[in-house]
């Protein structure tokens, strides 16, 4: 018979003073063991950790207050998140076939990357605009291009998402006006435009005009669709960029928030219902490398803004209270070193942002620390999601990390410091006056300095990069390039456009922008939408608005 | 109290406004004893050149994650060489894939850190390449 | 060396800069670019801009080169950030508001760091106002840190100082502190369209008024940098002070003083040296055991020491 040790008495004293005995023979590979963001780990958590905590109120039920177990009933078991993958480059026809190529291969939703130019307001032709176009998306300068850019895509059945700012307006009447071409009315439309300014501000760079008459024009968005357009979602307020300009997951979470409180409070305002552009306000995170930190983070975000849309404004319908998310695996991880690695990391990551109850989600190639992603790692990138989605079980079941004492203590305790830092942010006097005191950015930039500096240090490690390099070999390089002549053609296109329009029309569409710009009870989607039907390009529009509104002057902080 | 520091013009040209990475560099040149002239956003080439003509720098460095960086290196090599002020050195990085580096150098570039690269081999450089550009100076 | 300082007085901005770095790192062919640079200074309208952090000088600044290009006049401005006193190293972010005016060629900017000078202006401040002074530009804005001795500091250099004050940044309390209310020739209230703009305007003029009647009784204006707004008003008052200063007896007595103070400096420093290098010589363990035992005192040490300067320049 074998002799067996007998089981110990139990108990966390126990527990502690194995740990101790232990520890002299093999210590623990760090003193101090911290998650990605800096939350400080436990070596082991127990039910101790979530006493106080009570189910039915903290955590409830999904699709009930506070929604902490995801927005829907029965989440993935009735549909996946929507795989959406963010694409468009170069010209309009590529851009097209790009598109038709990933609705061929499973694509649930459209993504549209715009081309720095578009992004900033300017047409292919501006000085500004030189070795820019078509660079980092598409360029779009008038209904022209955007109608090349959605041919044979019906707009009534497919739903697409729009990573534009500053100039959203203008963009989303072009959809609009493609969708008229096309038959779909405009009730009929879904989709989503960014149009989140603050974090321009913050981490972006994209702005244009200074915060007062930007967030005027996003209200009159929410308005407008709140009437004409009920399926948009108006706002896709952003964590994801401020958590690749460094912060950490719990600055990711308040000063997202934040963002939300000020957008909602300048619609309030203006008078609009939270209870009805609440609910087609949404969100859009990032899903980074420590998978415990991440998946709290999301469950934290999710209960944190249920209660302050009800406490705060009072709102008592529920797709109003609800935090939908689109989610991004964090381009910051990707190395340039071994890119194969980034698949895995990408792997993770969106398993993160799944058990995490994203709505949709799009994967990162593995060769975007080069350059922009060729058909081919665009593919794996799908392929990622899909399998998740379909071979790792995850999805059969909702919340499945729920009750997890690390799980809940980390959800808990990112819900505690993100209200703390909304608290001092209220204390400033909210978060436009945060953003021009530079507190916001110097918190992100301290955040950034740390990271690179335990990097660098070798505290914190980067596989291929900073441990476990390799000679590099010859592997599959073949990355995409965009050609300087595509900036010649698109000038070439719109300058033969413009010679072909009404261009009587065009500058009374101008004239009137500019007469309800000056206005700001009047909403100005009517007449940019007028505006852009009759050819008017972006940048005309735009001009207008800056001479109106002046431009933004960005208050650097080191 | 003084002698001759290292200044350096950090600049992004063009519309791009990703510049964690052209801060978090400046902040560790600054760290290293440098004085480092941290220009806005969207700059043109004429901008950055002439600033760096009148700050007397030893150094531009730019970052480009756009894509356009054939371009801008381009540009802003072309005007020192107009301004008769090729002493001045030309640096950067950002999404600069691998292959394409070797044009960069070509046109002029003194050298190009990638992502991943740590900021004490850009120091180092500089340094180096700094200290000989002023040993010319004085010949 | 001829050469360079010739292109200069021409205004090749190239020439102009490489003239100030080696003014600041203090090489030796500083003094030789000074003594030939001074005989063509003189001319410019030299204006400091102090106040707290963020009260938005540079903002302002940035109006007024516009304003003085708009009257046809040519601008230098001289930007001052402060150095780390632990790296040396500094992030100089000044100019980054006066960016428009890069590529004209009638505006010269410079960046400059505190490097180590704990006040906030250091000498070479000054000099490189004198330098592009000399090489043409007919108004110098010099703009400092704002904080500790450079808002005192700065009259040593300008002909006009503007203080700029900014409503609920307390700088009613500001105004308190020793020295700058005497020192001021223009305050101007920035961010004007902020509450408490008009209770900081009055409180100032309160304060003059107690200062009772002096020859130059400074305007108390409000701005709104941001939008440009009151800027030409400041540039005008700028003018007048400089108007006033060089048909005055106040002005007179101001540049005299400017001026005795620039002679003072040097002498102080070349004095300064010639001490460390005559004590240096003197020092050594049997002296200071002397001094320890009391058996001499440092008077009379310092009075060998100095005899022995004497002695020697004498001779």
């Amino acid at each position: 018979m074998v002799e067996s040790k007998p089981a110990e008495a139990g108990g966390k004293a126990a527990y502690e003073k194995t740990v101790e005995k232990f520890l002299q023979k093999a210590p623990e590979r760090k003193a101090a063991f911290r998650t990605g963001g800096g939350l400080p780990l436990k070596r082991l958590y127990t039910p101790e950790d979530l006493e106080g905590m009570d189910y039915e109120r903290d955590l409830g039920y999904p699709g009930m207050y506070p929604y902490t177990r995801g927005v829907q009933p029965t989440m993935y078991r009735g549909r996946f998140w929507t795989m959406r993958q963010y694409a468009g480059f170069a010209t309009a026809e590529e851009s097209n076939a790009r598109y038709r190529y990933l609705l061929s291969q499973g694509t649930t939703g459209l993504s549209v990357a715009f081309d720095l130019p578009t992004q900033i307001g300017y047409d292919s032709d501006h000085p500004m605009a030189q070795g820019e176009v078509g660079k980092v998306g598409v360029a779009i300068d008038s209904l022209a291009d955007m109608e090349t850019l959605f041919a044979g895509i019906p707009l009534d059945k497919v739903s697409t998402s729009m990573t534009i700012n500053a100039p959203a307006s203008v963009l989303l009447a072009l959809y609009i006006a493609v969708g008229e071409k096309q038959g779909v009315p405009m009730e009929k439309l879904s989709g989503t435009i960014q149009n989140d300014i603050l974090k321009e501000y913050i981490a972006r760079g994209t702005y244009i005009f200074p915060p007062k008459p930007s967030m005027r024009l996003i209200t009159d968005i929410f308005e407008f669709c709140s009437t004409h357009v009920p399926q948009w979602n108006t706002i896709s307020i952003s964590g994801y960029h401020i958590r690749e300009a460094g912060s950490t997951a719990v600055q990711e979470v308040a000063f997202t928030l934040a963002d939300g409180i000020a957008y909602v409070e300048a619609a309030v305002k203006k008078g609009q219902d939270p209870n009805v552009f609440g609910k087609r306000l949404s969100f859009f995170f990032n899903a980074h490398n420590d998978f415990l930190e991440e998946v709290a983070k999301f469950r934290a975000a999710r209960r944190l803004w249920a209660k302050i849309m009800k406490e705060r404004f009072g709102v008592t319908d529920k797709g109003a209270q609800m935090l939908r998310f689109h989610t991004q695996t964090a381009g910051s991880t990707l190395t340039a070193q071994q890119p194969e690695n980034n698949i895995v990391r990408v792997a993770v990551q969106t398993l993160a942002a799944v058990l995490g109850g994203t709505q949709s989600l799009h994967t990162n190639s593995y060769d975007e620390a080069l350059a922009l992603p060729t058909e081919k790692s665009v593919g794996i990138a799908l392929k990622t999601q899909q399998i998740v989605a379909y071979e790792s079980g995850v999805t059969e079941t909702v919340d499945p990390l729920a009750g997890s004492y690390v799980v809940e203590t980390l959800t808990n305790e990112i819900e505690r410091q993100a209200s703390e830092y909304i608290a001092k942010i209220d204390g400033m006097g909210g978060m436009l006056t945060a953003i021009e005191k530079g507190y916001v950015q110097q918190q992100i930039q301290d955040a950034a300095y740390a990271t690179q500096k335990a990097i660098e240090s070798g505290e914190q490690i980067v596989v291929g990069v900073n441990k476990f390099q390799v000679e590099e070999q010859e592997t599959d390089r073949s990355l995409l390039k965009v050609d300087e002549a595509v900036g010649q053609n698109q000038v070439r296109k719109l300058q033969e456009m413009k010679a072909g329009r009404d261009n009587l029309k065009v500058q009374s569409c101008l004239e009137a922008i500019r007469e309800a710009a000056k206005d700001e009870g009047t909403n100005l989607m009517p007449k940019i939408l007028e505006a852009v039907k009759a050819y008017v390009t972006e940048g005309e529009i735009c001009g207008v608005l800056r001479e109106e509104f002046g431009e933004y002057r960005e208050n650097i902080v080191l | 109290m003084s002698e001759r520091k290292v200044r350096v013009i950090v600049a992004k040209p063009g519309l791009d406004g990703h510049d964690r990475g052209a801060k978090v560099v400046a902040r560790a040149l600054r760290d290293a004893g440098m004085e480092v002239i941290y220009t806005v956003l969207r700059q043109t080439p004429e901008q950055i050149v002439q600033t760096a003509i009148q700050e007397d720098a030893d150094a531009i460095g730019i970052s480009i994650l756009s894509g356009a960086h054939e371009y801008y290196f381009g540009r802003i090599i072309e005007l020192l060489k107009e301004r008769k002020a090729s002493d001045i050195l030309v640096f950067g990085g950002g999404v600069i894939p691998e292959d394409d580096v070797p044009k960069l150098k070509a046109m002029g570039a003194g050298a190009i850190f990638g992502p991943g690269t740590p900021t004490s081999v850009c120091i180092d450089w500089l340094l180096s390449a700094v200290r000989e550009k002023w040993e010319k100076e004085s010949a | 060396m001829e050469k360079l300082i010739a292109r200069a007085l021409e205004g090749d901005h190239r020439s102009i800069a490489r003239l100030i770095s080696l003014v600041e790192s203090e090489s030796p062919q500083a003094e030789i670019i000074m003594r030939k640079i001074y005989p063509h200074s003189g001319k410019a309208h030299i204006i400091g801009l102090t106040g707290s952090p963020g009260a938005g000088k540079s903002t302002l600044a940035d109006k007024i080169i516009a304003h003085f290009k708009s009257l046809g006049k040519t601008v230098g401005v001289i930007a001052v950030d402060p150095s780390s006193p632990f790296t040396g190293g500094a992030i100089l972010g000044d100019r980054l508001r006066m960016q428009q005016h890069a590529v004209d060629p009638d505006v010269f900017i410079r960046s400059m760091g505190t490097r180590g000078s704990l006040g906030g202006l250091s000498r070479s401040t000054q000099e490189a106002a004198l330098i592009l002074d000399a090489c043409g530009k007919d108004v110098v804005i010099i703009e400092t840190v704002g904080v500790g001795q450079s808002e005192v500091d700065i009259v040593k250099i300008a002909d006009t100082v503007g203080l700029i004050l900014v409503p609920g940044m307390g700088d009613d309390i500001q105004i308190m502190k020793a020295g700058i209310m005497e020192i001021a020739d223009l305050f101007i209230v920035n961010k004007a369209d902020r509450d408490g703009a008009d209770r900081v305007a009055t409180e100032v003029n309160m304060m003059l008024d107690l200062l009772g009647m002096r020859a130059w009784r400074p305007p108390v204006l409000k701005t709104v940098a941001e939008r440009g707004e009151g800027v030409e008003e400041v540039v005008s008052e700028m003018l007048r002070h400089a108007d006033f200063l060089s048909r005055s007896e106040e002005g007179r007595r101001r540049k005299w003083q400017r001026l005795g103070m620039e002679v003072e400096e040097i002498l102080r420093r070349e004095i300064a040296a010639m001490v460390e290098v005559a004590w240096e010589k003197e020092k050594s363990p049997e002296l200071f055991e002397l001094l320890a035992a009391r058996k001499t005192t440092p008077y009379e040490v310092a009075e060998e020491v100095l005899g022995k300067i004497l002695s020697e320049t004498c001779s």
